[in-house]
């Protein structure tokens, strides 16, 4: 069984690349271009790990992880942020929020594989 | 891969840097909610995003000031007035030509840059510049798998204790598979502890009771291990510790306190990390419970309660799926345009078809030449449908048209302002590219000729700022994009005097109002008496002309003293088929585009009127149109002149003079495929363009205007004044 991916990010060279990095690495790729398409995704894919960026329309990365880790879908799954802010209270907004860990973009696909595997176990 | 990843991430830079525009645009007209100064910020974040997986890194380091700036501006630190607003576009527009530059190579105006720069730097505080800029990567601390020291990677055994606090599995975490990713490092010896675990009526529930002895033997250095717990930090206790450890590592444990902020920790062997306190506080959402309660006793569907409880879980927003934008579909040019070539081919196909069909000698073709129809009527379906693919809204190409009239009013002093209508319109990717250059001319030539200085215009008792206003509409089958300026309207005195100067025109020569207008058109005219830097960069306006007429369609231009001036260029909607009339001239057959045709007439000799020696005018009910015989001016034939042709086609030229078209006679009507002839054989003057009929022959396209003038554009001024004094004697 492939590690189900779902990555939220509303810049599409963000998800290409995201795209073209997992599969390669032998993951199941699901995407959605804004948080509130991700969220309203979630249930039916129910994913193994969410990917998701910080600043989108519609929702944000916070909101997604809010609502995800909320009553409503209370999901367990590792959430890892994709975000260019690297500052220490973006993080610990985020994982105060419930976030599993996060990416600092630009990544490599190293360093996406390598969270990955922390967050979920997957061996690409 | 990486290569197409790139062309995603420069045209969605187009996209961004259009949607930054836009909302530059809209902050400009006072609009400056949050949403709209999120949107600009969002597109600014993104293109830095984008760049920095390319390593781009001019791009990310302006984008990146730009985006500190704006973000100053999203949380209200900074307050959007005048002077910030406009170096906020010309920010954007710097952006733009680094983004291009990054595309197709080039220098940016560095002295340009740099200024914009320190400019974007007054707004930001020192430390916010320091704190947020991280330039690239996440750091060595960080690398997965760092490599070996050159001097032989040497194993090493680490102690690792770890104990997870409880908050660490709110967020995910889950100890498994860290030990999973540890033991990728080396040889991973795993020992449990529980002895924290009480009796089973004394565990709470969520409380974490469990604690890991981990022996790690590895030629990884340290911070190779810390690495792998860098997403629990903060959430758990964890100990490492080891024998043959080398001392740097001691400096690569510096150097990740130090990327968190935090105060170097004394060398020691064994170094305890517990250095947040968790924040538990807010992973409790507080859902309103009396909400939720009530959407329980609700009879609605369990989908419904399911989405209701979310919301009333924390969710501020409402659901925006409806709004949302609509499902798109990215496909390659090549492919719209194979489909488009094969459209083409099939309605040749139905015309050779239909010829076939008539030549048969069968006796009842009816019921064949309904299915025809069908087909013909089918054709056109599929032929409209690909047309719409490849159209697009001209918004871009306007938004891009208000960067060229801030510019020209900051470069001549002047005060513009750009108005856009019909942004909607749709009109042919092709034609969209193409009509960038003509209107930035345009656009630059009213700003600088067109708009007078501010002391001029309230001379004149007109509000200081010009305004420009750019019209796309679609009318009757074409395209129209209008350029009107209220600036002074055209000097025609000083038009002529200058046409006459440089021999365009006869000294003697009489023209009307319009005609004067169109003397700009005129390849080697220019009215800037000394070449301005902006409009007048050694092309006229005859470059706007030929690359209108390149598309197929006209340009035309009226004026009004003291009121301004408007540019008109007229389009057809495709490039690809259009409906023509096949006539023939001198034995050959030949098309005409239908659009340019007023009306089409019998020839005979009550409506020929001879002028002069060589001149003919065609009479039409009480008026005279000049006649222009097709076959004599392709040089097919010899100007026969009194014979009447056997069929005038009244054509409008640009300016809006008649003239009647002498062809031999009209065979059909019907939509034709463009077949360019660029790369086959150099221009011909009265031919814009080929198709093939459905006899499977080649039949050039006329293009009338050029037809009209190529025959003898003076003679046809001459003509006129001598209609002219004909009809008043």
């Amino acid at each position: 069984m492939k590690t189900k991916v779902l990555a939220i990010d509303d810049s599409r060279t963000i998800r290409n690349l995201l795209a073209a990095c997992l599969e390669e690495a032998g993951f199941e790729y699901h995407s959605a271009v804004d948080g509130r398409e991700g969220v309203d995704l979630y249930p039916d894919l129910a994913p193994d790990v969410v990917i998701t960026d910080i600043n989108m329309p519609n929702l944000d990365g916070f909101g997604v992880i809010e609502e995800l880790r909320g009553d409503g879908i209370n999901s367990k799954v590792p959430i890892l942020v994709l975000t260019t802010e690297s500052s220490a209270d973006l993080k610990a907004r985020a994982r105060s929020a419930g976030a599993t860990g996060w990416i600092t973009k630009p990544f490599d696909d190293d360093s996406l594989i390598f969270a990955l595997k922390r967050v979920t176990g997957a061996v690409a | 891969m990486t290569g197409s990843i790139m062309d995603t991430f420069f045209e969605e830079c187009e996209e961004l840097l259009e949607a930054m525009d836009a909302g530059l645009a809209a902050i400009e007209e006072g609009d400056q909610d949050a949403e709209t100064v999120n949107a600009v910020f969002r597109a600014v974040h993104s293109i830095k995003g984008g760049a920095g997986a390319f390593g781009l890194d001019d791009l990310v380091a302006f984008a990146h000031n730009f985006e500190t700036v704006f973000d100053d501006v999203r949380s209200n630190k900074l307050q959007l007035d005048e002077k910030l607003v406009q170096l906020l576009f010309r920010a954007s527009d710097h952006l733009s030509d680094l983004v291009t530059c990054a595309r197709d190579g080039g220098e940016v105006d560095q002295a340009h840059h740099d200024v914009l720069i320190s400019a974007l730097g007054e707004y930001i505080d020192d430390d916010e510049e320091e704190l947020v800029f991280e330039p690239m990567g996440v750091g060595a601390a960080f690398d997965p798998a760092p490599l070996p020291s050159l001097a032989e990677a040497k194993e090493a055994t680490f102690d690792i204790r770890f104990h997870p606090l409880k908050e660490m599995f709110d967020t995910g975490n889950e100890p498994y598979f860290l030990f999973q990713a540890l033991s990728d490092l080396g040889e991973l010896t795993v020992r449990l502890d529980d002895s924290e675990l009480p009796g089973y009526d004394a565990m709470e529930d969520g409380e974490s009771y469990l604690s890991w002895e981990l022996t790690l033997v590895t030629s990884e250095n340290r911070s190779a291990i810390e690495a792998v717990f860098e997403f629990v930090e903060g959430l758990c206790e964890l100990s490492i510790s080891s024998e043959g450890e080398e001392e740097a590592d001691a400096d690569a444990l510096a150097a990740l306190n130090a990327a968190f902020g935090l105060p170097p920790v004394e060398e020691e062997s064994a170094v305890a990390l517990p250095l947040e306190q968790p924040v538990p506080d807010a992973v409790e959402t507080p859902a309103p419970v009396d909400a939720v309660a009530e959407v329980e006793v609700t009879p609605v569907p369990e989908v419904e309660s399911e989405k209701v409880a979310i919301k009333a879980a924390g969710s501020k927003k409402e659901s925006t799926k409806s709004s949302g934008p609509k499902p798109t579909l990215r496909v390659e040019l090549d492919r719209v345009d194979r489909l488009i070539n094969a459209v083409g081919e099939l309605i040749i196909n139905h015309s050779m078809l239909a010829q076939q069909i008539a030549n048969l000698d069968v006796s009842d073709t009816r019921d064949v030449e309904t299915e025809l129809e069908g087909f013909k009527n089918l054709a056109r379906d599929i032929q409209e449908g690909v047309m719409a693919i490849r159209a697009q809204p001209v918004k871009p190409l306007f938004q891009r048209m208000a960067r060229i009239v801030r510019e020209a009013s900051a470069a001549t002093g002047k005060t513009a302002k750009l108005i856009t209508i019909g942004e909607t319109t749709e009109v042919d990717k092709t034609v969209i590219e193409r009509l960038a250059d003509p209107l930035t001319h345009i656009l630059r030539n009213a700003v600088d000729h067109g708009i007078e200085s501010p002391e001029a215009r309230a001379a004149a008792g007109k509000e200081k700022g010009g305004e420009i206003t750019l019209t796309a509409a679609h009318r009757s089958g074409s395209v129209c994009i209008e350029v009107k300026d209220d600036g002074a309207g055209l000097n025609r005195k000083k038009i002529r005097q200058i046409a006459i100067d440089k021999g365009l025109i006869p000294e003697n020569a009489e023209l009307n109002d319009s005609e004067i207008d169109n003397l700009l058109f005129l390849p080697g005219f220019s009215t800037a008496k000394e070449i301005s830097n902006l409009s007048g960069r050694g092309v006229g306006m005859d470059v706007v002309k030929n690359a209108v007429t390149a598309l197929g369609g006209r340009v035309n231009i009226s004026s009004n003293p003291g009121q301004g001036s408007v540019f008109s260029i007229i389009l057809p909607l495709t490039l690809a088929v259009m409906d023509g009339m096949v006539v023939s001239v001198a034995g050959h057959t030949m098309v005409v585009p239908i659009t340019a045709i007023v009306e089409t007439m019998r020839g005979n000799d009550d409506m020929i009127n001879n002028l002069g020696a060589d001149g003919t005018l065609l009479s039409i009910r009480g008026s005279f149109v000049p006649i222009c015989d097709v076959a004599g001016s392709l040089g097919l034939r010899s100007n026969t002149g009194d014979e009447p042709a056997g069929v005038y086609l009244l054509v409008e030229t640009e300016n809006g003079d008649r003239c009647a078209l002498a062809v031999d006679d009209i065979h059909d009507q019907r939509q034709v495929v463009i077949k360019s002839l660029d790369g086959v054989c150099g221009n011909v003057p009265g031919v814009s363009a080929a198709t093939i009929l459905g006899d499977g022959k080649i039949a050039m396209i006329l293009d009338p205007e050029s037809i009209v003038t190529a025959s003898s554009s003076a003679a046809v001024f001459d003509t006129d004044r001598r209609m002219s004094n004909a009809i008043a004697s």
